[in-house]
């Protein structure tokens, strides 16, 4: 598998062309069209900000929040970057795309036997050792494929290279604990509609702090709940014991 | 008691007959048709009125475990009476959640996958197993109640031989399970209201399901008490209201506390489609119920405890569905309401539920034999009734 894969989308090269989304759509085997959002037939969108475009696609979180939530483990992190999907596994519960920070998994609403669908960092192009076939497209190289590592080396040189060319910030390096998908803007990403305010953190952890606290409660739950059961119990027998008659037992002063 | 009667036509008869025939018609669609078809679940959606619909079950359900905390780990002897209804509302209310999930999965025929793919990092798969092994538990706890009516001691004797650590393992189980639907929603802070998100959810879940589940006792007893027969002395009412009223006050206090501490109270300023769902279910469900059952006129008048325990039972719905759908909802480009099939599934649900509930009242043991309101003799328990009585 070797390193870990990413993309490097520079949004102050992208012209618009929509040539990520052909080459998507031709290596998914998708149906032809120019399509404006995320769909199940379509992997990754354009969507365009005053002039500037902006790539809406799964950004391959390294500690992905669906990965997370699935109850049966349908999808998982590859080591070399991709966030992989198995319908095989999969029961359609959905906590994937309630839980996605991106909102990104679309699903089959239409089919009787549902599924999600979303980009998977071309997965078996990597395989081979090639490149995603949308950074292949990309006539600007406004979407680069590399090891993760150099792009965020990369990144950051373009951004010290010319400054104010850039906003001092590459989105993905850290925001939900680092994604397979950095971006650099000339304009502050808010304004651009990506999430700002998903902090560092990854969101698994959120579900974790509760989780982690399960075997506690069963631990300390069981003891305490035995005890109680023990104090009280033994609480009759004394009483019985001391030959108390039955009606001192605790309110039985009903008329 | 015994003979058996042909079942009567009622207006209650109809009116369920009714809904469980359209509830049946709609969940045909549903698996012919497919969710898209037969929902207004979307991809901004994708959770709508039927897992709002689960909690509520499931924080109905919370009756069970209470009373049987409260009556066979705690005790309180005099409680007996309620403990196979409690443990009916449960089971019924466990199954019925069960059969809403399995409708509401895209895939219902890999159900089973939770057991055999494991993913302890999932809330979802950790209630998955709640559900399954606490509804094994009310299944055992139940089944006394069974094996009674058809005489057969022998299994009564192994159920009851293990009764301890299982009740200790069913009260254990639902207080995971109250409180991790509350920790599903801990992954979606980006999108959650802030009126509704806070860590501290699976704390507020559990202690809201303390006052709908003693509630839901209340009323129970209520309903069920009237033809002459009592149930459960005003005076044990009252008492259960009272911890109706200490819940309710608790979950308030640290409801509010976290708000405070945490800033999103300032989301109260203005008069929002979100502020207005907040304020009616804070009134409604805990601030006038409570102060009303602090009054001990309330605590002991059946008029005042019906009205007070289905305010909390409203209340708890609207919460669980603002946390559910209209905590998710931006309003008003991004909203959700449930399709007339999904409100059809879900009433037709309800009334299977309810319908259960009466035919098995009716033909097993669930409430002391005895007609006049003094039960002088021991009411019978719920776990060991044959070995008591040989």
């Amino acid at each position: 598998m070797g390193q870990k894969k990413a993309l490097l989308i520079d949004i102050s090269l992208c012209v618009g062309c929509n040539a990520c989304q052909a080459a998507c759509k031709a290596e998914n085997h998708l149906p032809e069209g120019d399509e404006k959002t995320l769909s199940l037939s379509a992997f990754t969108a354009l969507s365009e900000h005053d002039g500037l475009f902006v790539r809406a696609m799964c950004q391959h979180c390294d500690i992905p929040t669906c990965v997370s939530a699935c109850p049966v483990a349908a999808l998982e992190k590859r080591a070399d970057g991709p966030v992989l999907y198995s319908a095989d596994k999969c029961i359609g519960c959905r906590y994937c795309m309630q839980a996605c920070p991106f909102h990104i998994p679309r699903y089959e609403w239409k089919s009787t036997r549902p599924g999600i669908k979303k980009c998977i960092l071309c997965a078996p192009r990597l395989e081979k050792g090639l490149p995603t076939a949308c950074s292949e497209a990309c006539p600007t190289g406004a979407t680069k494929f590399g090891d993760r590592n150099e792009l965020l080396i990369e990144a950051t040189n373009r951004i010290t290279a010319d400054s104010g060319k850039y906003v001092p910030k590459i989105y993905g390096k850290n925001d939900v604990g680092g994604t397979s998908v950095l971006y650099i803007s000339p304009v502050p990403f808010e304004k651009l509609g990506f999430d700002t305010r998903l902090g560092q953190e990854p969101m698994p952890i959120l579900t974790m702090n509760a989780l982690s606290k399960v075997p506690n409660v069963v631990g300390v739950g069981s003891v305490m709940l035995a005890g109680i059961w023990w104090i009280t119990n033994r609480r009759e027998d004394v009483a019985r014991e001391e030959g108390s008659n039955k009606q001192d037992s605790n309110h039985k002063n009903r008329g | 008691m015994k003979t058996f009667k042909f079942p009567r036509i009622t207006f209650w008869g109809v009116v369920a007959t009714t809904l469980i025939v359209l509830g049946v018609g709609a969940a045909i669609a549903r698996f012919t048709l497919g969710l898209g078809a037969t929902t207004n679940l979307s991809d901004e959606f994708p959770w709508g009125l039927w897992i709002g619909f689960d909690f509520l079950g499931i924080g109905l359900a919370a009756a069970g475990f209470t009373i049987v905390a409260a009556v066979h780990l705690f005790h309180a002897k005099d409680y007996e009476p309620i403990v196979r209804p409690a443990i009916l509302t449960a089971f019924i209310g466990y199954l019925l959640v069960v059969l809403v999930l399995v409708i509401d999965l895209g895939r219902p025929d890999h159900f089973w996958h939770p057991l055999v793919m494991w993913n302890p990092h999932s809330v979802m798969f950790e209630i998955t197993w709640c559900v399954i092994l606490y509804t094994t538990v009310l299944s055992a706890e139940f089944a006394p109640i069974v094996l009674e009516k058809f005489n057969l001691h022998t299994p009564i004797k192994w159920i009851h031989s293990v009764s301890l650590p299982l009740m200790i393992l069913g009260v254990l189980l639902s207080t995971l399970h109250q409180s991790s639907f509350g920790s599903l929603y801990l992954i979606v802070p980006n999108r959650l209201n802030p009126l509704w998100y806070t860590p501290l959810l699976p704390i507020l879940f559990f202690i809201s399901c303390i006052a709908s589940g003693v509630s839901m006792v209340i009323l129970e007893t209520l309903i069920l008490s009237r033809k002459g027969r009592t149930l459960l002395p005003p005076e044990l009412r009252a008492n259960l209201a009272k911890i109706t009223a200490v819940a309710l006050a608790v979950y308030l206090v640290v409801r509010f506390q976290d708000m405070f501490t945490r800033g999103t109270v300032a989301e109260l300023k203005h008069l929002t489609y979100h502020s207005l769902a907040f304020w009616f279910e804070i009134i409604v469900g805990f601030v006038v119920p409570l102060v009303l059952l602090l009054s001990n006129r309330i605590r002991h008048s059946r008029r005042g405890l019906y009205v007070t325990t289905i305010m909390v039972l409203a209340g708890f719905a609207a919460n669980r569905m603002n946390v559910a759908v209209t905590g998710l909802e931006k309003y008003p480009t991004h909203t959700y309401f449930p399709s007339l099939l999904e409100v059809l599934i879900m009433t037709g649900i309800a009334a299977i539920g309810f319908t259960a509930f009466t035919l098995i009242a009716r033909y097993l043991p669930i409430f002391p034999d005895v007609a006049p309101p003094e039960p002088d003799q021991h009411p019978f328990s719920s776990l060991s009734p044959a070995i008591e009585g040989d």
